[in-house]
């Protein structure tokens, strides 16, 4: 081949643009990503915008973009510096220390040390919902401005995940701290933050306008000029939206129909990563205290009944994974070394006649009721009306209670009024925050939802799970969750039955989409549009 | 004189039935089972017996019944329509921010649909017999009984999705900044389809409403005396059947305009629109007395003022009612 001019010239100005863009400084390069918006949609919607006395998804999308943490989460577990420059766990586990960055300040130019830094943690602590986060913390001493101690009651590894994502967002004591109540301050709708985002504009159940904030404390980004995140009313609409390309990302899309149809689309990507650390478990939950359920052998002849694949492939379109105990499956700590309740009609027959309850001459043994959370109509209402026609195989006379919305439901299960009931519960990261308080005997409060509404009560498991907490060796936790697990799937106060399917849409011009372990709960200051 | 004698009744007659609405409304309200505490709960994915207690002690969810009625009831008579437990927000603001979104949907929707029902009803009854007629009547039927969420979504999907002319929900897009024409033209894309939507379920009411009364009409002596003085049929029609006809039409279009609020829900929430529907919606879900409340109180008033003013319209177009009340 004959290298004539045009291959030459074609050549030489190749190069000349790959010298050009490898000697380019790198603030160049992050010119180039700045710019454009980024429009979220959501069907949830925050009551206000402050995360430490709000938990839940709503507030944390928002949340996370205007207020910073210490630390942040990368797809690996990993935590990196964020207002923290550095940190260190003492020795005997007793103590953290935090180096804040210099340059941080608040979006109204003050700025932000460790007083604020002990202020929002100790905040968090009093007002969260989550108690098990900083229950430990006993103070946060700052002998200097850029200087932050925790001292804690014994060892607590989960407080590493603890200052990240929505769960220790710092926030502005000279605005909170003037003794108005925190939980209804108005700034919780107006907020001064520290995050990678200002707030423009809050229309509560309608959408939320953020900025860029040029003033932030990691030079050169965030790279998006504006975020919108809109409130969609009906779930559908909302992901024509996405089809469409009005809205360029939706993230936690659960219902099969629609990550399918999105799937379809070549401008999308779909991806189911980016939510490892929420661990949503669906579930049928038991009350251990009624009748026949307090037989553990009538509990687990019901989740042999169950075909958790049948519900999967065919309910849920085989967009989700199966769950198969207490701790999600992308979690480090999670073991599939469990008993297994693969469907097995007979075994399920030979315990419920070993548990010394008969068919009857019609066929049946009991009766029981099952309620559902209203409004997931895939992952609850589908499950709990299968669940009737897949007992009946065993004898057991089911009936499906409806409730019309989420309080009613609510009241219900928080008063333990129910025998079987479908539900959903987060993980949030480190098992100490979402696990625990599923299954310790001290967490039986009536009144409570979320709480350990099955009553189920293990002393031995209390115990593992108190060492777990407090175990600063990695490999040990591992063992002593390990053993949590075993145990509690074979007393099944709980069967298992899948993963929700979050996934993420979004358009495929997206570049440094939000898919650490945290997902959109996550500061997006490293997304931008490629051009 | 008389007319101010009137109107005074209505509203002495109105103040005593807007307070025993307040005072059904909330109780009532307090019926349905769970309270925004547990809401706030499931909400924020759990959380602690104090937490609860605080919340409850904080709206004063702990008081007896009827001591949080009389709470109540002295906010409304000084006009403070309280903070939704929800948002921590005023009432006022979040209603009056909703209020213009939904009078500018219901009155788009009314208005066309008023027009053009006549104008159909109008035309079919000229020929009560014809194809045109029975289309006219088959359409209203279909229309007034295709649930409106359904007519909704396949609106959207042909026409803002398949088709993509029009944008797939909410009022407006939030990328268009200032005021001025690109902003009044962009609200009125988004809402082309929600008002059509909602329009089709009056269309059906109004063209089946206005045949049905010009037929009447047209049947009357002053109809033939007028035909048989040579008058063309444009004149019979328009000038002399119709007024009379209308009557009618005002009647339920007044009233209608009173309950608007609530039809449009099922609208505002496929569409997104945010209005005071969809307000009431949430507000409903998430046991948000005050707010639920304040809607309702609106509600009631807007009510009553549509019925007075539909009655003062009414008189004004036929001189025949006797001011004395019939």
């Amino acid at each position: 081949m004959t290298l004539t001019t045009k291959t030459l010239s074609a050549l030489i100005l190749a190069t000349g643009f790959g010298l050009a863009a490898a000697l380019s400084p790198p603030s160049a390069i992050a010119a180039e990503k700045r710019g454009g918006t980024l429009v979220i949609g959501s069907t949830q919607k925050p009551r206000h915008l402050n995360p430490a006395v709000q938990s839940g998804i709503a507030t944390a999308v928002p949340g996370t973009q205007i207020f910073a943490t210490p630390l942040r989460f990368d797809e690996n577990w990993n935590p990196s510096p964020y207002l923290a420059e550095s940190w260190e766990v003492s020795g005997d586990g007793l103590s953290v220390t935090l180096r804040l960055r210099k340059n941080a300040r608040f979006h109204d130019g003050a700025p932000i040390t460790s007083e604020d830094l002990a202020f929002s943690l100790m905040t968090v602590k009093e007002n969260h919902p989550f108690k098990a986060m900083f229950a430990p913390v006993t103070a946060v001493e700052t002998p200097d401005p850029q200087t932050a101690i925790i001292r804690l009651a014994h060892p607590h590894p989960a407080i590493l995940l603890a200052m990240s994502s929505a769960l220790l967002p710092v926030i502005p004591k000279h605005i909170y701290g003037d003794g108005q109540d925190i939980r209804s301050h108005p700034a919780n709708s107006k907020p001064v933050g520290s995050g990678p985002f200002k707030l423009v504009e809050f229309n509560p159940g309608q959408d939320i306008i953020l900025e860029r904030n040029a003033d932030y404390f990691m030079p050169g980004k965030p790279y998006l000029d504006r975020i919108i995140i809109r409130n969609y009313k009906d779930a559908t609409s909302l992901a024509l939206a996405v089809d469409k390309g009005e809205v360029d990302m939706y993230p936690f899309l659960a219902a099969a129909r629609d990550i399918n149809r999105l799937k379809k689309n070549d401008n999308l990507v779909v991806t189911s990563k980016g939510y490892a650390a929420v661990g949503p478990i669906n579930w049928l939950a038991f009350n251990t205290t009624k009748g026949v359920l307090k037989d553990k052998r009538v509990r687990k002849a019901i989740a042999y009944a169950m075909d958790r694949d049948f519900i999967v492939n065919a309910l849920q379109g085989g967009a989700s994974t199966p769950a198969t105990g207490p701790i999600a499956n992308d979690s480090p700590f999670y073991t599939g070394d469990v008993e297994r309740y693969d469907v097995d009609l007979d075994k399920a027959n030979a315990l419920l006649d070993e548990a010394g309850l008969p068919r009857a001459g019609d066929g049946s043994r009991f009766a029981l009721t099952i309620d559902y959370i209203p409004g997931l109509p895939e992952q609850q209402k589908s499950i709990a009306e299968y669940l009737r026609s897949q007992l009946k195989k065993v004898g057991i006379a089911l009936t499906v209670r409806a409730a019309p919305d989420f309080p009613t439901w609510a009241k219900r299960v928080s008063t333990h009024d129910f025998d079987l009931t479908m539900d959903v519960v987060f993980n949030w990261g480190d098992p100490v925050i979402g696990v625990h308080r599923t299954y310790l005997c001290s967490n039986i409060k009536m009144g409570v939802i979320w709480s350990n509404t099955q009553s189920y009560c293990n002393p031995k498991v209390d115990a593992i799970l108190d060492r777990a907490g407090k175990e600063t060796d990695q490999a040990k936790r591992v063992a002593l969750y390990k053993e949590f697990q075993k145990i509690v799937v074979d007393e099944v106060p709980l069967a298992y039955v899948n993963l929700l399917p979050y996934h993420t849409a979004y358009n495929k011009k997206i570049g440094n989409p939000p898919l650490s372990i945290w997902g959109a709960m996550a500061p997006l200051d490293e997304v931008y549009w490629k051009k | 004189m008389r007319v101010l004698g009137i109107v005074a009744r209505r509203l002495a007659y109105a103040a005593a039935l807007i307070l025993a609405v307040i005072v059904l409304n909330f109780l009532l309200v307090h019926l349905a089972p769970g309270d925004p505490a547990e809401v706030i709960a499931g909400e924020m994915g759990g959380t602690t017996q104090e937490i609860l207690a605080e919340i409850r002690h904080a709206y004063g969810l702990d008081k007896p019944l009827h001591e949080q009625l009389f709470i109540y009831l002295g906010r409304i008579l000084r006009g403070d329509l309280g903070q939704s437990f929800y948002y921590n927000l005023p009432v006022a603001d979040l209603i009056l921010g909703r209020l213009g979104a939904t009078l500018l949907l219901v009155v788009a929707a009314l208005v066309w649909s008023v027009v053009i029902g006549t104008f159909l009803g109008v035309i079919a009854a000229r020929r009560p017999d014809s194809p045109f007629s029975h289309f006219i009547t088959i359409l209203s039927l279909v229309g007034y009984a295709a649930p409106v969420f359904w007519t909704g979504i396949v609106l959207v999907i042909i026409f803002a999705w398949l088709i993509p002319i029009f944008p797939i929900a909410g009022m407006a897009d939030a990328g268009i900044e200032g005021g001025g024409l690109a902003k009044a033209f962009d609200i009125a894309r988004h809402l082309f389809l929600p008002a059509f939507t909602l329009g089709i379920i009056y269309l059906a009411q109004y063209s089946r409403l206005a045949r049905a009364s010009m037929l009447e009409v047209l049947g009357a002596d002053y109809i033939r005396t007028a035909r048989a003085k040579g008058l063309s049929e444009r004149v019979v029609v328009g000038k002399h059947a119709l007024r009379n006809a209308i009557l009618p039409i005002i009647t339920i279009a007044g009233l209608q305009f009173g309950g608007l609020i609530s039809g449009a829900v099922l609208v505002e929430t496929v569409f997104s629109w945010p209005g005071l529907g969809t307000l009431a919606l949430d507000a409903i879900l998430g046991r948000d007395y005050p707010t639920i409340l304040g809607i309702l109180f609106l509600s009631a008033v807007m009510v009553i003022i549509a019925n007075i003013l539909t009655d003062l319209c009414y008189r004004l177009a036929d001189p025949r009612i006797d001011t004395g009340g019939r």
